[in-house]
């Protein structure tokens, strides 16, 4: 699990570079958003020319999610305001998964010690790769822009669990293709939102 | 401030609200079921469309172009469970490589 982030944030790391972040705008960004999907989705939409609003709203759409997966952990949560915040933080996905998220087994310091490991990872991971990324100026050298797809790619199959996340991939896919040579860049990544009544008509 | 740093600000204080909404405020009630599925299919709906504009945008136009090979190539790691950063290099060479030959 460790060293999968590490390389996942390397590649967060290259990519953002190649989309005209600095260094430290892409450490710092792991180490307070702590989001994978949401930051490579972010950089992929400033790189295509989508704009920071665009870019800002799509990214916060993928994180969307963790209102629902944090109100299934939150009765485990102890102690003030601040201190619920600043572990709320390290609720991510995988941390949530292996800490029994959304099961009566949920166990607070297992998500805790996770989250700690993977944050680490993820922040030093992201350092790596973005002094690697430094030396690449095009983003289309060594295939940097097609591998992007890919990375979306690999992130939305671990994201098909039901037939309707299925449906709304394709649908959400079917969206950008028509609005992409009718709005801006951005903004198609964002209508595809529109996809999850696919899931509301048939839940 | 520049496009970047406005980004991480706006993401990362929009990141840490979404993350406290259970922990920090709504402590023990839980949403609808339905519109929790409904919140589910947003990532898949997105991650879809961001394929789509990664693979086959530019600017405003759809192109078939050496992206496609990573995309393909990077499509058969990720469904045989291959690691992330695996995908990743995958999809880099095999554009890279169509690149170089096409």
């Amino acid at each position: 699990m460790v060293p999968a982030v590490f390389a996942l944030g390397a590649s967060f790391g290259v990519l953002a570079r190649a989309s005209h972040f600095g260094a430290a705008a892409a450490v710092i960004m792991s180490a307070t958003t702590f989001a994978g999907s949401a930051q490579v989705a972010s950089v992929s939409v400033l790189g295509a020319g989508g704009g920071v609003a665009a870019a800002v709203v799509a990214a916060l759409l993928l994180n969307v999610r963790y209102a629902p997966i944090g109100m299934t952990v939150a009765h485990a949560f102890r102690g003030s305001r601040a201190r619920r915040l600043a572990e709320a933080q390290l609720v991510v996905d995988e941390s949530w998964a292996l800490s029994g998220g959304g099961t009566p087994r949920f166990d607070r310091h297992v998500m805790l010690g996770v989250g700690t490991s993977i944050w680490v990872a993820w922040v030093g991971g992201t350092a790596v790769g973005a002094l690697l990324g430094g030396v690449v100026s095009d983003p289309s050298a060594f295939g940097l822009d097609g591998a992007f797809a890919a990375l979306f790619l690999a992130l939305l199959v671990t994201q098909l669990t039901s037939r309707r996340a299925v449906a709304a991939a394709i649908s959400g896919a079917a969206i950008a293709a028509a609005l992409t040579p009718l709005t801006p860049p951005g903004i198609p990544i964002i209508a595809a939102t529109a996809a999850v009544v696919v899931g509301w008509r048939r839940g | 401030m520049s496009n970047a740093w406005a980004i991480v600000l706006a993401v990362g204080a929009g990141t840490v609200l979404l993350k406290a909404v259970g922990p920090v405020g709504v402590a023990d009630r839980q949403l609808p079921a339905r519109v929790s599925s409904l919140l589910s299919m947003v990532g898949p709906a997105i991650l879809a469309a961001l394929v789509v504009s990664e693979a086959f945008a530019h600017g405003r136009a759809l192109v078939v172009d050496a992206r496609v090979a990573g995309l393909a190539a990077g499509a058969v790691a990720a469904v045989a469970r291959a690691p992330f950063w695996l995908v990743v290099l995958v999809g880099a060479g095999a554009t890279a490589v169509a690149r170089l030959i096409g």
